[in-house]
């Protein structure tokens, strides 16, 4: 425990844990969503980061996944009223068979950066057409989930209950989700990862099994992705093809990240909290001056901003405010 | 390395009739040789030559065209870059190839973590020694891309060193470094040499670092071998002299 003091990256990660552990007996219904909203967005971007961050594959088609997860413990919820966390295997299941074939497809005939991410993108966009189509799952008019009867008590097991029940599930996940990245990152495969992102021909060189390697990294962002689409199609209780897949969701998804720096363990989770603020600041700003689209116009301003200034995200940037001890991550 | 085997090692490399064609550039064209067991072997040559041409068709980050490639009796050919280096092949490449955003000894850990079930402290440790032979130890916690040209060599050679290969291959390491430098590299590679029995294979255009190094020396031009023998036979070599120096040098 004094080791782990002694560490000031830990002592701050304990702290803001405790605080959000504690936030739902001072914050309100509104300001838990807000929160939800952030977790949500921070174990999406972390999602994303293995693949984008740690092994250096650019996927611009995330939606894919979420949408899957999402689908695949709705409709199973709603047809068969399979609970959300065995539904959460199957959504996995297929998001991670839909990244081997994109992986397959991408990796094994060098289809790399730009073109990777296009195929990516051609993915997403199918899989919502076929879904909008698709009747079991309600098609293009949607796919509901029904509420949990007024104050009936929480029921973890089902994901039927509070705002703050669905605070803690996305808490636990989110520290789930970090604390599983950096396992990942300390150990051979995070080290591989990182060679393959560098220089993948150098990393070959070095005996590396390139293919293997990125395939496991696809995977695994595939599968956390989808967990997190499970959790949105619960918390959301309605489904879309056309908002669930969309080009928009998957940009969204790596925006935080991306912001608050890309390989990083704590980018994601700063990203998440510093676009989260600036899209709320904004729009009270917004209703008070009162035109319309000045909150998108400042948002994009905002983001365009730290984006020219700190290029490598805001964390790498604060960690060397905060004098963290560290080794570039 | 000398127990009591009953029949002799093979050589550590045999290179039979290799040939690599671009479209219809021939590149390299019945290039043969051997690399006996322990020794330094030296592949000079002109610009053009095919040196390193002959070297990624070794390494396998080439399929070559034709011939064969015999590491330690075993037949490696067309296997692959990563595969031969499995089989016991460590290469640096002549364009630097460092994990620019990992630190030093985080580039060199990665070759080391093929061993010891990928032990992350164990790759850290032969990371560190591995470092302080080639004597970057104190930039081990330096991201890679801070490093000077010659440090950018040797982290070359520490990477290709960490996979603990029984042949090394060295892509001119030796180019940009001053005399003293130099000689520092040639001196660690006897060194590793005498010490583990290391054999090594280099493509050397800095003739100070041949000569002092290699037992033996492989000429190539124009794509073929026209020469080999001792540094100092290789060096009178009225073909050798006529390519390197044109056909009236006297």
């Amino acid at each position: 425990m004094s080791a782990l003091l002694q560490d000031r990256r830990a002592v701050l990660l304990l702290g803001l844990l405790a605080i959000l552990a504690l936030a739902p007996l001072a914050a309100g219904d509104y300001m838990l969503s807000i929160l939800i909203t952030v977790l949500l967005q921070a174990y999406l971007g972390m999602s994303w980061n293995v693949m984008m961050g740690f092994a250096g594959q650019f996927s611009l088609g995330h939606a894919l996944y979420v949408g899957l997860g999402a689908y695949a413990g709705g409709a199973l919820f709603v047809h068969y009223g399979t609970p959300p966390w065995i539904g959460a295997f199957a959504g996995m299941a297929v998001s991670a068979a839909a990244g081997a074939v994109i992986g397959t497809l991408g990796f094994r005939f060098k289809v790399m950066g730009v073109y990777f991410a296009l195929l990516t993108i051609a993915f997403a966009e199918f899989t919502r057409v076929l879904f909008d189509h698709w009747g079991w799952v309600g098609a293009s008019s949607g796919l509901f989930l029904p509420p949990a009867p007024n104050n009936s008590p929480d029921n973890l097991w089902l994901l039927r209950g509070s705002t703050t029940m669905f605070y803690y599930v996305i808490l636990g996940m989110t520290a789930g989700a970090f604390w599983f990245c950096r396992a990942l990152l300390m150990r051979r495969i995070g080290y591989y990862w990182q060679a393959i992102r560098e220089d993948q021909d150098a990393a070959d060189a070095l005996g590396i099994d390139v293919f293997r390697n990125k395939m496991i990294a696809v995977l695994i962002s595939a599968s956390m992705t989808s967990l997190g689409g499970m959790f949105l199609a619960f918390f959301n209780n309605n489904l879309y093809p056309e908002s669930i897949f969309s080009m928009h969701r998957s940009i969204e998804l790596m925006l935080g990240t991306i912001i608050g720096g890309i390989g990083t363990l704590f980018g994601p989770i700063l990203g998440a909290v510093v676009l989260t603020a600036l899209g709320e600041g904004l729009t009270i700003l917004g209703a008070h001056i009162g035109i319309d689209g000045v909150k998108q116009i400042a948002y994009g301003i905002c983001l365009m901003l730290i984006l020219v200034l700190k290029p490598g995200g805001l964390w790498p940037w604060l960690r060397k405010l905060l004098r963290l001890e560290g080794d570039g991550r | 390395m000398n127990t009591a085997a009953p029949m002799p090692l093979p050589p550590m490399l045999v290179v039979e009739n290799l040939g690599k064609s671009f479209r219809g550039l021939r590149a390299v064209n019945a290039v043969a040789f051997t690399v006996p067991r322990g020794d330094i072997v030296a592949l000079i040559g002109p610009n053009g030559a095919g040196k390193t041409t002959t070297f990624n068709l070794i390494a396998g980050a080439l399929p070559p065209s034709d011939g064969k490639v015999v590491l330690d009796g075993e037949d490696v050919t067309g296997l692959g870059q990563a595969a031969i280096c499995r089989a016991g092949v460590g290469r640096t490449f002549q364009i630097v190839k460092p994990f620019a955003g990992l630190t030093v000894e985080e580039n060199v850990m990665v070759g080391a973590l093929r061993h010891d079930n990928g032990d992350v402290e164990k790759a850290r440790a032969a990371s560190r020694a591995i470092l302080d032979l080639l004597e970057l130890g104190d930039r081990a916690k330096d991201p890679a891309q801070t490093l000077t040209l010659p440090d950018r060599k040797r982290l070359e050679v520490a990477k290709a060193l960490a996979t603990r290969p029984k042949l090394l291959l060295l892509d001119e390491v030796m180019a940009g470094l001053r005399p003293v430098e130099c000689d520092r590299m040639v001196a660690i590679l006897t060194g590793l040499n005498r010490e583990t029995g290391l054999t090594i294979l280099l493509i050397e255009h800095v003739m100070r670092a041949v000569m002092a190094l290699s037992h033996h020396v492989v000429v190539l031009h124009h794509g073929e071998k026209i020469a080999e023998g001792t540094p100092a036979e290789v060096t009178s070599h009225p073909k050798v002299l006529e390519c390197y120096l044109g056909e009236d040098h006297e």
